[in-house]
């Protein structure tokens, strides 16, 4: 039952094929036993778990049909959890317990869903490899030696190796995408303000959006549906009705326009990935939709962009980590001055400490105007190549990443040759569209993933593109070898 | 921009962070190398562009002043490093 | 050497919300330490800030009474330092585009004149929670029931020339605020603060000199001698061939003096940069209009019309008005009395403010209240009570919550308007004074305020003056 989806399992729980403890117990059994390889998960929750599912179980006995009741998932350890431990990924947070819920455990633990854990994660969600965690580098399923990519790595691998059907993720430039891809998973980063940042310990606010984790695009419509909406304790969430999402599944993508940008498939591109994403075109020109070429002319400066924006305002959301109110405290601080450098230098890490570095530097005086302001009219004009470009299609499609999954360390020792990972995923975080990640094929052996990126509030057409594909190929169920049996 | 141990140094300061020894000297590579990076973006002339702070265009939402909150500082106070009295001690700040 | 003095001020005025500016935490004074900081002011990971409607709307009515601009569109920015007392890492407040721009105050001088200084801007921003530096050897202790409390930082012009009209600018702000409702000015708690830019420059001078910034002074008089003792010392510096260098400084009161505060000073840079969790507050015309409405009448239209209706000499009304409270009083008291308007102003602002001064109490607090004291008024307006029996009358209703008519019954205290009886009086006395009648007779009319005494004296205060005089004089003439 552990290959069940999570439209499968509403169908089985409401049968009575299973109960949701029984299922719970299934997986956290398989938790427990493959986290051994692949650390997916930070925190397993199995006494919280396993009472919750029984209770779901009462819960539908008693006539009870909430969505997703009795259904398992795990959140990305970046979603604070009320009396359940939220590390973020970090010495920092080691023994952070908080007193609240991230609004969007909150919503999904009232459509009935089950929280078998937390996963693991690049340190604060910087990172597209999950080698930055305090609690060590998550294997991919697919191939142990390599990365599962990051920022959500353990989200993305807990899935992949059927520990559990759906997780939730964050993604800031990529961080669902990548990993998803990397994976050969479904993830959908909504349109900014869509999925509630409350409780979400943040890394770059302005960039920074909460979205599903699962095998299918359908499930993601399900888990999205109760993930979204307002709130009125986020300032920067949109107050405009969910749409049914798992409803418009269904539609006929016949007429529909897609984007091919010139800029995503330029010579550069990996053949073999090049090779997957004309497939996955011809597959859904079959399906009615046509294709044109769209410029995103300004494309190649959203690396660099990013990367002064997610830094400048990484270094003033992390100034809260000061060993006063809570976190890592360092041994013995002489003086306040102490304090504070001692104890931020051993709670972050490497990574962490570097985009602080850069971040102060790009907002500091005399600095500004050149890399923060600059990156944010930069910022601009990659967001209305988007507009322009959606005054003729419906969606654009790419690839979501330039390679498949690399090998853990190959990256490690430049940061200018990770950042590039994120490529192509960052300009959707810069214009806060929503773009989806769906498994298109195999490159020796591991999965790619292609990219849909929609105008604003449009997720319920990437889900319902991604999901016709999926009736149409199987690239979404494969599993890795050992997985599978 | 190059940026040298002292900027190093300052910015580190800047953001209370210690580093020490050789990581100043390979933090001022990396550092150099990510500026690098971001100065591509001088290829580009954006002297009539608006900088773009927020990727909506929503205006912020503005909320009743109601008092709803109740005393939870055991709660809060359950992960401090330090606390006496219910204060949040550090070390002495001399004003 | 002539010098001149250059003064801008930066006041913090607290705002009177129930919440906090990004939660809605309590803003009450006083609780124990932590326990009016939720998840928001203490900065927990994860949580974000939603601004406080009451809040903006104070910050337009303090635009609306200043003849300031009103920043139609204005973004919240971060400034960043480190500091136990901010809980973020960062203050949340405003930079490039506050929400109150460029407008003017009116400031009567000592000497009457009336100097307009103007404005630069005002913008909110959340205050800091509090550190207690001496209750643990070695430790200082962090408190951060203040932090997130909303602020409007008002900013001057370098307008002011000296102490005086530094002080009397900031009790014009002080008078404005209560005045709209917007701020308590408690400044002993803390809700109304000032930081004093100064510096000094030869007469004739077109630069500025190096200021100095003297921070959190918490009353008027002690920022008249902060400001002084600064002065002084830079005179000092600059005389002795010295240069006054750019910092904070902190005013002692007990010593009466300013001292660096080193502490605050270095790596001020601030990075400031728009705070990506609150979008842009945008405010429309119909809110501004509306705003408009509740406005109470400000304390120059109040002044003037005080002065024009009433006739109220501009002293009288400048006093009376300074204060909502006090001006509220003084109209309440005049309509129920229906005395005259010199006769309320003088009351209210003598005997009635004097007797306030002597307990400590504010008019709020006042143990004779409004409508007690218009029976007073009332009473001494109808002739009932003179003005010396009616001060006898306020000091007994003061300590007994009787009213003027109770007291003057009581006590037997009415005036006597019945001339035959006051002529009784003054011909006791005459009869009993038969050398100082002739003295008077031969024209030493200066005796008149001797026989005046005698006649009061036989009626124990409580025959009518103008009465007594009259018949006094025509006896003695006769
Ligand atoms: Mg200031
Ligand atoms: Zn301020």
């Amino acid at each position: 039952m552990h290959t069940h989806s999570i439209a499968a399992i509403r169908r089985h729980l409401s049968n009575g094929d299973y109960s949701s403890k029984e299922l719970c117990a299934h997986l956290l059994a398989r938790i427990k036993q493959l986290n051994e390889t692949n650390n997916a998960f930070i925190e397993i929750t199995e006494k919280e778990a396993l009472s919750a599912a029984e209770q779901a179980d009462n819960t539908r006995a008693s006539g009870g049909a909430a969505s997703l009741l009795g259904v398992p998932l795990a959140h990305k350890d970046i979603f604070c959890t009320k009396h359940v431990r939220t590390s973020c990924g970090s010495k920092m947070l080691k023994n952070f317990v908080p007193p609240y819920d991230a609004t969007v455990v909150d919503k999904l633990a009232a459509s009935g869903a089950i929280t078998l854990g937390k996963t693991n994660m690049d340190e604060f969600a910087m990172g597209s490899s999950n080698e930055n965690s305090h609690f060590g580098s998550v294997a991919n399923p697919w191939d142990n030696a390599r990365v599962p990519g990051g920022s959500s790595g353990g989200s993305a691998a807990a899935v992949a190796a059927r520990m559990v059907p759906a997780t939730t993720g964050t993604d800031t430039g990529g961080s669902i995408r990548q990993p998803a891809a990397f994976c050969g998973i479904t993830g959908i980063k909504p349109t900014y303000g869509r999925v509630s940042r409350y409780g979400m310990v943040a890394f770059a606010s302005s960039l920074d959006q909460g979205g599903p984790m699962a095998t299918t695009a359908e499930d993601c419509a399900l888990l999205l549906e109760s993930m979204a909406g307002f709130d009125e304790r986020d300032s920067t969430s949109i107050d405009q009705p969910v749409d049914q999402y798992s409803a418009e599944l269904n539609r006929s993508l016949d007429g529909l326009r897609v984007g091919l940008p010139r800029q995503y498939f330029s010579s550069d591109l990996d053949a073999p990935i090049a090779d997957a994403l004309q497939q996955a075109i011809e597959e859904l020109t079959r399906l009615g939709v046509s294709f044109v070429e769209v410029d995103l002319k300004n494309q190649s400066l959203a690396v660099p962009a990013y990367y002064v924006v997610a830094p400048a305002e990484c270094s003033s959301n992390l100034s809260r980590f000061d060993g006063v109110r809570y976190g890592h405290r360092c041994d013995g601080p002489v003086d306040l001055e102490d304090l504070y450098k001692r104890s931020r230098a051993e709670g972050f890490g490497r990574e962490v400490k570097r985009r602080i570095l850069i971040g102060t530097y790009a907002l500091s005086a005399g600095y500004y105007d050149a890399y923060y302001l600059k990156a944010q009219k930069v910022r601009n004009l990659i967001s209305q190549d988007f507009t322009q470009a959606f005054e003729n299609v419906d969606v654009i499609l790419g690839p979501t990443t330039p390679t498949p999954a690399f090998k853990q360390g190959e990256n490690s020792d430049d940061p200018v040759a990770m950042y590039l990972n994120d490529i192509f995923t960052i300009p959707a975080n810069l214009a806060g569209l929503p773009a989806l990640s769906a498994p298109c094929g195999f490159v020796e052996g591991l999965p790619v993933g292609l990219q849909l990126i929609g105008n604003y509030f449009d997720e319920a057409r990437l889900l319902n593109i991604a999901h016709q594909f999926q009736q149409v190929t199987d690239w979404h169920l494969q599993m890795p070898a050992d997985i599978r049996a | 921009m190059a940026v040298d141990e002292k900027t190093v140094a300052e910015v580190a300061h800047l953001a209370r962070l210690q580093i020490d020894g050789e990581l100043v000297s390979e933090y001022a590579r990396e550092m150099s190398n990510v500026l690098a990076l971001a100065e591509t973006m001088n290829d580009i002339d954006t002297s009539d562009v608006e900088p773009m702070a927020h990727p909506t265009h929503a205006v912020q939402r503005l909320r009743d002043d109601a008092v709803t909150e109740t005393n939870q500082r055991e709660a809060f106070q359950q992960c401090a490093p330090s606390v006496e009295a219910g204060y949040y001690l550090v070390p002495q700040v001399i004003e | 050497m002539q010098w001149e003095t250059v003064i801008g001020l930066e006041i913090h005025a607290q705002l009177a919300t129930k919440s906090k500016i990004f939660s809605a935490s309590s803003t009450d004074f006083g609780a124990e330490p932590n326990t009016q900081a939720n998840a928001v002011d203490l900065g927990m990971p994860g949580v974000l800030p939603v601004l406080n409607r009451e809040a903006v709307h104070m910050a337009i009515k303090f635009a609306l009474a200043t003849d300031a601009d009103i920043g139609y569109r204005s973004v919240f920015a971060r400034k960043n330092y480190f500091y136990p007392d901010l809980p973020k890492g960062y203050q949340i407040s405003q930079m490039s585009l506050p929400i109150v721009g460029r407008g003017s105050v009116d400031v009567t001088l000592d000497d009457g004149a009336v100097k307009k200084v103007g404005l630069t801007r005002a913008h909110l921003e959340e205050d800091a929670g509090k550190s207690v530096h001496d209750a643990w050897q070695g430790q200082t202790g962090v408190d951060l029931n203040r932090a997130g409390t909303p602020l409007l930082e008002i900013v001057s012009e370098p307008d002011m020339r000296s102490a005086k009209e530094a002080v009397a600018y900031a009790r014009k702000i002080h008078s404005i605020v209560r005045y709209i409702e917007i701020c308590d000015g408690n400044m002993q708690e803390g809700s109304f603060r000032c930081d004093a830019n100064v510096s000094v420059r030869l007469s004739g001078e077109k630069e500025f000199g190096t200021r100095a910034e003297i921070k959190n002074v918490n009353s008027f008089r002690f920022l008249e001698r902060a400001i002084n003792f600064e002065v002084e010392r830079q005179i000092d510096i600059l005389e002795s061939g010295g240069e006054v260098i750019q910092e904070t400084r902190l005013y002692d009161a007990d010593k009466d003096e300013t001292r660096s505060m080193r502490s605050k000073e270095e790596a001020n840079d601030y990075r400031y940069f728009p705070d990506p969790d609150l979008l842009p507050v945008v405010v429309e015309q119909s809110l501004v209009e509306q705003l408009k409405q509740t406005l109470p009448e400000l304390p120059e239209a109040r002044k003037a019309r005080l002065m024009q209706e009433l006739k109220l000499p501009e002293y009288d009304a400048a006093v009376i008005t300074a204060d909502k409270a006090t001006a509220d009083f003084f109209e309440s008291a005049l309509d129920a009395s229906g005395c005259t308007a010199k006769l309320a102003s003088t009351w209210v602002t003598g005997e009635l403010f004097s007797r306030l001064n002597k307990d400590g109490l504010d008019l709020s607090e006042s143990p004779v209240d409004v409508e007690r004291f218009s029976g007073l008024l009332a009473r001494m307006h109808d002739n009932t009570i003179s003005g010396k029996i009616a001060k006898q009358v306020l000091d007994q209703m003061w300590g007994s919550g009787s009213t003027a008519d109770e007291v003057i019954d009581q006590e037997g205290l009415r005036q006597i308007s019945d001339s035959s009886e006051i002529e009784k009086m003054i011909d006791d006395v005459i009869a009993t004074n038969p050398s100082q009648v002739e003295e008077y007779r031969a024209g030493k009319e200066k005796l008149l305020a001797y026989f005046v005494g005698q006649v009061m004296k036989a009626s124990r205060g409580k025959a009518n003056p103008g009465q007594l005089n009259e018949l006094l004089k025509q006896k003695l003439n006769s």
